[in-house]
């Protein structure tokens, strides 16, 4: 009871941030000059914190050493990509092949990006299929590596994850993928701003809409975590003997939390190419999950809410605040040291520290509800 | 414990992200005005540097980048309505890949950029295409020869030549020079400067009447001696290879040490220092189209000589020697190009530069440059082809021209 | 036939290359059960310090500090980034290794300034010379060579030596040999020392054959090297050379198959050959066979 009681506090805790957040962002992009950094960050920190948390799903709740992330973006992103370029543009982008072998585009099919309709519906169908595709190819792969023991299946996906890299890059598939070449011209977040007749934008809901995928899909990963099966994973994780005596049924719980996982990233891959505006498999690659990875760890292995909070940390530093350590000023202080590059090397420095001296990262375990408890409680005792 | 850190963090970061959007709302506030910004009375044009300063192309995002610097050291201001500007330039770093390509184009506008310069490679030019296209900035590509550059996107001209043409002019090349049937077509899988490069060749290759035999190696491939074998058995007549610069010299030594006696035919990024030492000293036949020779216009090698000679850190930048790049002669010119439309637009707001670009005509050092009028892609019917003489140096082999 | 000699040659070559490297992995594995995703970089160091130090040293003093500096470099990493992580979860080590491949190459692109470097030519290793018909350089086969007296050499440190008879006890079981007297700790050093020596070496002859350095260069040979490894069974040293000979050699074959666009596999031929082994013989051709202890 108390549990319950707990979690639907927290629930409703998680509701209102979120939608403060969306507000917040909504206002935020109104009033600034559109061209601020912040905004990049606000974009790129959604997707990213997105991939994050389902990488943290199945490492850090399930206990399962996956690196295939960067795979199963892009498989998502190629999806979304060959279903929502206009079918207008094909000829265009895929010159190298005389048009696609796609006839069709989604948004197309529901009145063409320039609609809300064909915008919303084609966008949303497309991302959900590239989710779908993610998680398909997740279940295939899942079906002989998830045997495998924690740092052999973190280098049999790994592995799976170039396998795919190199499928996309075959030209002989170029009427589909485009070969080498990457898929431009596909709907970007800029186009979810409100424009009038003269193409004047005058809402902008261009972070906006990446934020609210974002909260929705990680909304629904906090919801599996505290069903059942979340606790199957949990067990899973702590001891994989005993949650099997207890009854769980490892190889399905396993393939579960990982197909889950890959949908997410999937989801995560199609909106790093709206964020991207291209999609292009030369781009993900083992540097790309690493990067995830390390972000899961900063914030904490097993936290969703460190997940997202280091996400957009990290992806702040390294594409905001810590820029001028390339440029050679930072905080006022100009160095003859700071120049290209400089930026990375401090970053990975910061990062070692954070993996050796702060093991926990930023939150543990712990989710940011967890934090305002105790302290209820000693107001309630003082009482 | 613990929890406190948490807590501090996350308001730390609620903190540093609400003073980040003041600072960031005043810094796009001034940059928006552009010139108009600053009370001293030294007015200041912002132009923004789109090149690679990392990554597999910072060797030619670097050389690029020296043209547009000394041009700038040598014109450093700009009149407008009467008043005289300072030119600044801009760089950002797009590490030559097309994820960071995005967000380093974001920081150009953040900055209130007039134009944009650059950038050497294709993909990261088409990554950041929309981000400029969105910001209303207009953006220049100096070197980036893949059609989709331009194709599709309003704000993304171009002063050289593009792969189609460059395709069809080392095919006949190849065919005219060296009477070849069989071409060998080596390129990085997933790489859409090398494959789309590849495919033109073979279209107009084939056309003609040879045969291709075409081969892709993975990213951070070292070992090409399996593939100059493989050219080797299947007869081929010439090795094309349009890579960038890192894998050329690999397949260059490599060559030299299997002894190889085929001669390469390389694209507009082989025109590079780097790629010279590794010819120098071997048998190797090496043939490249390029945009410039040096030569072409010697006051213009002289004066870039001594920037790169006297400039700090220019001769690290231009990989240790005083060889004048093509891309160097590009970015020079594109300087140039870019101060012509701020003086045809008479003002340094983006969209009158836009307007302005179409019609700006300029007689660089690497040749008349004009705009179409379908994608503002150069007007340029002529490539040059050099070859390594083997002791360190270009020599103009030939100039070829295709009518379209 | 002279084709498919020289195709060999190269495949042996190349296999040599990765033996040198999936030594040092194997033999971290078997004592530490540690993927070092760093050793990769380890070797990409190596070859920037022989360009550095060639610079400003004669080879003959430039080449045996950048085995001693590399040695250092390892053991180092060990002692900053692994051992602090000893008694926690196996993920926390691996995800250090990540951080320390992530510093390297960072650094090393800030050092390099991101460009490729052109390593120095070794005299005789350099010089070419020509078998059934390819001209190929010495190095090519000195390393087939190099690596089997290697791979005796420590085959007798392990089996006869008292060092090796450590390593064995330390393999088998971390903590009853720690009650046994064993200092670990001195152990797993050497064990870094010897890997990083094999990654200085390795990098010396890798570089004479494919000359350019950049900061990435070590990741592709590192991973597999580590498929190398896997595929001989982990912990073992002869089987993780077979592995990588077998690897080197199925390669290359890769880049010459007659059918367009197969060249673009080449990589991903490695990784599904990986998991093919994983999911049929986890233990690869020559490991033991471990069970779970609950």
């Amino acid at each position: 009871m108390i549990q319950e009681k707990r979690s639907k506090r927290g629930a409703l805790l998680g509701l209102a941030a979120s939608i403060l957040v969306l507000v917040l962002v909504i206002v935020l992009e109104n009033t600034l000059a559109p061209t601020s950094q912040l905004f990049v960050v606000l974009k790129k920190g959604a997707v990213y914190s997105l991939v994050a948390v389902s990488m943290n799903l199945v490492n850090g709740f399930t206990g399962l050493f996956s690196l295939g992330q960067a795979g199963f973006m892009l498989l998502g992103a190629y999806t979304y990509a060959i279903l929502t370029v206009p079918v207008s543009a094909k000829d265009t982008v895929y010159y190298l092949f005389g048009g696609s072998a796609v006839k069709f585009s989604l948004p197309d099919l529901f009145g063409g990006v320039d609609t809300p309709t064909g915008l919303i519906l084609g966008v949303l169908l497309a991302i959900i299929l590239g989710g779908c595709v993610a998680a398909f190819f997740a279940w295939l792969i899942g079906l002989p590596v998830l045997r495998l023991k924690s740092d052999y299946l973190a280098i049999a996906t790994l592995g799976f994850a170039e396998i795919i890299r190199a499928i996309f890059q075959w030209q002989a598939l170029g009427p589909i993928t485009n070969g080498a070449n990457m898929i431009t011209q596909i709907p970007t977040f800029n186009n979810f701003n409100i424009t009038d007749e003269s193409g004047k934008v005058v809402f902008r809901l261009s972070a906006f809409f990446p934020m609210l995928i974002m909260i929705i899909c990680v909304a629904l990963i906090v919801m599996l975590i505290n069903s059942s099966y979340g606790r199957a994973f949990k067990a899973i994780r702590e001891d994989e003997i005993a949650a099997e005596a207890m009854g769980i049924n490892l190889a399905k719980h396993k393939m579960l939390s990982f197909v889950i996982s890959s949908f997410f990233s999937g989801v995560g891959g199609a909106l790093f190419a709206m964020f991207a505006n291209n999609a292009q498999a030369k781009v993900y690659t083992s540097t790309m999950t690493y990067e995830i990875l390390l972000i899961v760890v900063i914030g904490g292995i097993g936290s969703i809410s460190g997940s997202v909070l280091s996400t957009f940390l990290y992806v702040a530093c390294s594409e905001w605040w810590l820029r001028g350590l390339d440029m050679g000023s930072f905080l006022g202080i100009k160095l003859g040291l700071f120049r290209n590059g400089f930026r990375m090397v401090v970053f990975s420095v910061v990062i070692m520290i954070v993996v050796l001296f702060f093991r926990q990262g930023i939150m543990g375990n712990k989710e940011i509800t967890d934090l305002l408890k105790p302290r209820k409680k000693t107001k309630e005792v003082a009482k | 414990m613990k929890r406190f850190l948490a807590l501090a963090t996350s308001c730390a970061l609620m903190v540093a992200a609400l003073a980040g959007c003041g600072s960031g709302g005043t810094g796009s506030g001034s940059g928006s005005g552009s010139g108009s910004g600053g009370d001293s009375g030294d007015k200041v044009v912002k132009i923004g540097v789109f090149e690679p300063a990392s990554g597999d192309s910072a060797s030619g995002g670097k050389k690029e980048m020296l043209g547009m610097q000394y041009a700038n050291s040598e014109t450093p201001t700009v009149t407008v309505g009467g008043e005289e500007y300072q030119v600044e330039l801009v760089p950002a770093d797009n590490g030559s890949s097309t994820d960071k390509a995005p967000t380093a184009a974001n920081q150009l506008v953040s900055e209130g950029v007039a134009l944009v310069l650059g950038s050497y490679g294709s993909g990261v030019s088409i990554a950041a295409g929309p981000i400029f296209g969105n910001a209303g900035i207009p953006a220049i590509g100096v070197t980036c020869t893949n059609p989709n550059v331009t194709a599709g996107n309003d704000y993304y001209f171009r002063i050289c030549f593009l792969d189609p043409f460059q395709g069809t002019v080392l095919a006949n090349f190849a065919m005219d020079k060296f009477q070849a049937k069989t071409a060998y077509c080596l390129g990085e899988a997933g790489n859409e400067y090398d494959q789309g490069l590849i495919a033109f060749f073979e279209q107009a290759f084939t056309a003609a009447g040879g045969k291709v035999i075409k081969d892709s190696f993975p990213t951070n491939n070292s070992d090409f001696n399996s593939y100059l074998n493989k050219a080797k058995s299947e007869g081929a007549d010439v090795i094309f290879t349009p890579v960038s610069i890192a894998y050329a010299t690999q397949i260059i030594t490599q060559a030299a040490s299997l002894g190889l006696d085929i001669p390469f035919v390389g694209s507009d990024t082989l025109d590079d220092n780097m790629v010279l030492e590794a010819a120098k000293g071997t048998d190797i036949q090496l043939y490249v189209s390029t945009f410039y020779q040096e030569g072409g216009n010697p006051t213009f090698d002289e004066g870039v000589k001594n920037y790169i000679n006297t400039a700090d850190g220019a001769l690290d930048a231009n990989g240790g020697n005083d060889t004048v790049a093509a891309v160097t002669a590009m970015g020079y010119d594109a300087y140039y190009v870019a101060l012509e439309a701020i003086k045809k637009a008479d003002s340094v707001d983006p969209a009158d530069i836009k307007a302005a670009l179409w019609d700006v005509t300029y007689d660089g050092v690497s040749g008349h440059i004009a705009f179409d009028d379908t994608n503002g892609d150069a007007v340029r019917d002529t490539a040059y082809i050099k070859h390594s003489t083997n002791d360190g140096a270009w020599e103009l082999e030939t100039q070829q021209t295709v009518k379209q | 036939m002279e084709f498919f000699i020289s195709t060999l040659l190269f495949g042996i070559s190349v296999g040599g290359q990765y033996a040198l490297i999936a030594i040092g992995y194997t033999m971290v594995y078997g004592i530490l059960r540690l993927i070092n995703f760093a050793h990769g970089d380890v070797f990409m160091v190596a070859g920037l310090l022989g360009i550095y130090l060639s610079a400003s040293f004669p080879l003959y003093v430039a080449m045996p500090l950048v085995i001693i500096l590399t040695v250092a470099l390892g053991f180092c990493i060990e002692r900053v980034a692994y051992k602090p992580l000893r008694s926690a979860p196996r993920m926390s080590v691996m995800i250090s290794a990540i951080g320390v491949s992530y510093l390297l190459q960072n650094t090393a692109t800030y050092v390099t300034g991101g460009q490729p470097m052109i390593y120095p030519t070794l005299p005789f290793l350099s010089d070419t010379i020509t078998v059934a018909g390819t001209s190929i350089k010495w190095v090519v086969v000195l390393t087939p060579i190099l690596v089997v007296v290697l791979v005796i050499l420590l085959t007798q440190l392990i089996n006869r030596t008292k060092v090796g008879m450590a390593m064995r006890a330390v393999a088998k079981d971390f903590e009853t040999s720690q009650l046994m007297g064993i200092k670990i700790n001195s152990v797993i050093s050497t064990t870094f020392i010897i890997g990083s020596a094999l990654a200085a070496v390795g990098s010396m002859l890798y570089f004479t054959n494919y000359s350019s350095v950049v900061p990435t260069v070590g990741s592709m040979p590192g991973l597999k090297a580590f498929v190398a490894a896997v595929f001989g069974g982990i912990g073992s040293i002869p089987g993780a050379v077979i592995g990588a000979f077998l690897i080197g050699i199925c390669e290359n074959f890769v880049k010459i198959l007659p059918f367009e666009g197969a060249t673009t596999f080449v990589d991903a031929f490695t990784f599904a050959l990986l998991i093919i082994i994983l999911v049929f013989k986890p233990t690869g051709l020559f490991g033991e066979k471990a069970t779970d202890k609950v």
